[in-house]
């Protein structure tokens, strides 16, 4: 049975993020007032195929300067990491691969393992442009990381557990992102920054690093950083999901489809806001982060802590 | 902070704005009768070639895609013995149209050249020979100029008076 669970949540989430590349493609379309890709299929749905067939041709080719062993090893611990976060998801009541009860904190540290894959392939790759995107993706991820684990504080104390299923079956009442609605942004604004996304996405600014930390990679290595970071999107959406907005509560219909529909709200939020904002410069993005979100999260901890106990009597 | 959000806000506006792109092969646009495409070689109104082989739209073209060999037929009429025109190479500048002196070659809205073979973009004389005038109705250039040809004298064009007899002790006038 978990077996099953599990290769269905894997098979699942793979298709969902590379599904949502064209989702990205025709919302930034529309967005733009064009069309993006809507040839292939019904509404462009088979363009994703057509571009997997293509980068699976593609020369898998290794820089003969390159430190071939992490260089190769870098874009699979993305893929893992992320993939592995996806274990304690709660997706409905009976659908979860496993139940921890140090949920919260498992996808808090699997999900910072990833910063391994930029460090390893930007010093692997033995160029200046991936060594700086490497750089400024580990100083990134590590800070808003930060945020992010300090941001979700308030919502275990509310819980009063870190297992998620927890989580979510506390939010009957009340869902979390009105208590914790300083918790969510910090949260959100944090998981954009840790899957690099515009407009934090200075790990790989085309202006200035080319492709930053993934210059050098082509072929389905390329890929698989590509995909690692949508899968990484639907991670954050999905979490997002489970920590402040209910998880799969909801009325009327099965909470597999609340759970799979508020994701959705979600990623598309992501691409909402990769479409409306430009990048901030480097040391606009640190300051933020230390001086705006840090104590922030800490005044949302010490706060709800008082009220909590002020409630508590 | 409030910039941020209003931008996120103006850009989920635009879910509602009407789309820029065409659709192409489905929406075809408009292109204006003079839109400059495809080439082609026209006749005058006797149905008779009207290039004359000169060689300036070959000499016009900025991207060397015209050839062609003169050759002059029994009634002393010029003509192109091959025409070749690589539409692979061609960029649609109407510099050739501007060139003939004869409004031999011109150019047509016609854009939708697309070929499997590159070899199937070269266009020889009979590809681009068309059966009517184009654009310009009444012209026939061996109707307008001096020269001879078999069927017309000197002198005998349109508009044209009778050559002087330099011989003459008078003038003829």
């Amino acid at each position: 049975m978990i077996v099953v669970v599990a290769l269905v949540v894997l098979l699942g989430v793979l298709a969902i993020g590379a599904w949502l590349i064209i989702l990205e493609r025709r919302l930034l379309a529309l967005w733009q007032d064009r069309y993006g890709p809507n040839r292939a299929g019904p509404f462009g749905l088979a363009q994703i195929v057509a571009d997997m067939v293509k980068i699976f041709f593609k020369e898998d080719w290794v820089p003969p300067f390159a430190d071939k062993v992490p260089f190769i090893l870098a874009p699979g611990v993305i893929i893992a990491t992320v993939l592995l976060s996806f274990a304690v998801v709660p997706f409905s009541p009976l659908f979860t691969v496993s139940r921890l009860n140090v949920g919260l904190l498992f996808f808090l540290g699997v999900s910072s393992l990833g910063v391994y894959s930029v460090i390893l392939g930007g010093w692997a790759s033995n160029s200046k442009y991936s060594l700086l995107g490497g750089i400024r993706g580990i100083v990134q991820m590590l800070s808003y990381e930060v945020f992010m684990g300090l941001s979700v504080v308030g919502v275990v104390m509310l819980a009063g557990s870190f297992d998620l299923s927890d989580i979510v079956r506390a939010q009957r009442g009340l869902w979390f992102f009105i208590p914790q609605i300083l918790g969510f942004v910090i949260f959100f604004i944090g998981g954009i920054a840790v899957t690099h996304r515009i407009p934090f996405d200075l790990p790989e600014a085309e202006n200035e690093l080319v492709a930053g930390f993934h210059t050098e990679y082509s072929g389905m290595k390329f890929g698989m950083f590509y995909v690692g970071e949508y899968v990484g999107v639907v991670l954050i959406s999905a979490m997002t999901v489970a920590l402040f907005f209910g998880g799969w509560l909801g009325p009327f219909l099965p909470p597999l489809v609340w759970f799979l529909l508020k994701t959705f709200l979600f990623m598309c939020v992501f691409i909402l806001v990769r479409a409306a904002l430009p990048r901030p410069r480097y040391d606009q993005l640190l300051a933020f982060g230390w001086k705006l979100l840090l104590p922030l999260s800490l005044a949302n901890i010490v706060l709800t802590a008082a009220i909590y106990l002020a409630a508590k009597g | 902070m409030f910039s941020i959000l209003r931008s996120i806000w103006g850009v989920l506006l635009h879910t509602f704005a009407k789309r820029e792109t065409v659709l192409y092969p489905e929406e075809l646009p408009y292109l204006p009768p003079r839109a400059r495409a495809r080439i082609v070689l026209t006749r005058d109104p006797d149905g008779q070639e009207r290039c004359v082989a000169c060689n300036l739209c070959a000499a016009a073209c900025p991207v060397d895609c015209i050839s062609l060999q003169a050759a002059e037929d029994e009634a002393g009429r010029r003509y192109p013995s091959f025409f070749r025109i690589n539409f692979s190479r061609c960029i649609a500048c109407g510099f050739c149209e501007e060139a003939c002196p004869t409004y031999a070659i011109q150019l047509t809205p016609d854009f939708e050249l697309s070929e499997r073979k590159r070899k199937d973009l070269v266009y020889e004389k009979e590809d681009l020979l068309i059966d009517g005038t184009g654009k310009y109705h009444g012209y026939n250039f061996y109707r307008q100029s001096g020269l001879a040809i078999r069927g017309k004298g000197k002198g005998e064009g349109d508009q044209e008076n009778p050559p002087v007899d330099i011989r003459a002790l008078h003038d003829p006038r």
